[in-house]
């Protein structure tokens, strides 16, 4: 009784969210209530008795997804105001397309019924007793061991792909220069000056190299001509 | 076993996911709703997974949810890097801008 209750309250909740992400005017607002309906969409699954893919929901959607959708959403410059014109002259048609989907699942939910040797058919039972971590662990480390190094696959092709589009070298970034590092001595490096007792640095004119910060992009033409004058002024 | 019936989980999942595809109709000018309403279509499709799984007793459906989900994630980070680059040479998310393809 409790849990159909919880059911109702969960789904509620999720649905109207889930309406809110899609009509909501900032996108800001729209990413926390996506996060909402990821939080009562894993209540929904605890309930069925997925514990486990209702904590890796939280993690994955909520830690993961929904904090880069908000990321972007805030990193990039957008007029949302200017990109919702559109929204009345799209609402019959997505009116429209909505409801024709929604009648043609009625009439599969209402016309549906599970097979009779549905329950002969099983890949792996659930048995009694054991946890589902445990058991899902079992599963997917034997039987479905290739898919899961597949989708491991999966992931590490969408985190090259995503640095790889993203990454942009502007030409300010310090890269070692091993070379330029292992060819310095103490000669061209090091200044060996007597400083009187009592004296400021001004007064004896010892003073960070002019040049000391080169102008963003020319740092790696430099870098190689002053080998001592690209860095910090310290060494006197 | 499910507390309420397989029935009330396909419906929940069903109006999910026609809210997935009204969302992409009514935001079709911004790129970054349009991917969370893909979230939302694929977050009903692991609804039905589940609830599937757990009235059938068979486990399988939870493992193949758990591959819809790395897909899902690996496809809004891929979707959202493309979102990044575009914005950074067009200035605008705006879907109908996109043509520099000529498709």
């Amino acid at each position: 009784m409790i849990a159909a209750i919880a059911f109702y309250v969960f789904a509620f909740i999720l649905l109207i969210c889930a309406a809110k992400v899609v009509t909501s005017r900032n996108p800001v607002h729209s990413v926390l209530f996506l996060i909402l309906a990821f939080f009562n969409a894993s209540a929904l699954f605890i309930l069925a008795g997925a514990e486990f893919l209702a904590m890796i929901l939280v993690i994955v959607y909520v830690g993961a997804v929904a904090v880069l959708f908000l990321f972007v959403v805030m990193m990039l410059d957008i007029n949302f105001a200017a990109l919702r014109e559109g929204y009345q002259r799209y609402l019959p048609v997505g009116l429209a397309v909505g409801l024709v989907l929604l009648i043609e699942l009625g009439a599969v939910l209402l016309g549906w019924q599970m097979a009779p040797e549905a329950m002969n058919l099983r890949f792996a039972p659930i048995a009694a007793g054991t946890q589902n971590t445990v058991q899902l662990g079992r599963l997917i480390y034997t039987d479905y061991i290739l898919i899961f190094q597949a989708s491991g696959l999966i992931l590490l092709v969408a985190m090259i792909g995503a640095i790889v589009l993203t990454l942009r070298d502007r030409g300010i970034s310090r890269r070692q220069n091993i070379g330029v590092q292992l060819a310095r001595n103490a000669g061209n490096t090091l200044v060996m000056m007597d400083v009187r007792t009592g004296a400021g640095i001004g007064e004896l004119r010892i003073i960070r190299p002019q040049a000391a910060e080169p102008a963003a992009g020319a740092h790696d033409a430099h870098h190689g001509a002053h080998p001592g004058a690209a860095h910090d002024g310290g060494h006197h | 076993m499910l507390a309420v019936g397989l029935g009330h989980y396909l419906v929940v999942s069903a109006l999910l996911l026609v809210l997935g595809v009204f969302g992409i109709f009514l935001n079709r000018k911004n790129v970054i709703v349009i991917l969370m309403s893909v979230e939302l279509i694929l977050l009903a499709v692991n609804l039905n997974l589940v609830a599937f799984s757990a009235t059938l007793g068979d486990l399988a459906g939870q493992v193949l949810a758990m591959f819809v989900l790395t897909v899902a994630a690996a496809e809004a980070a891929i979707g959202l890097a493309i979102v990044v680059i575009y914005f950074r040479n067009r200035g605008s998310i705006a879907v109908e801008d996109v043509n520099m393809m000529k498709g």
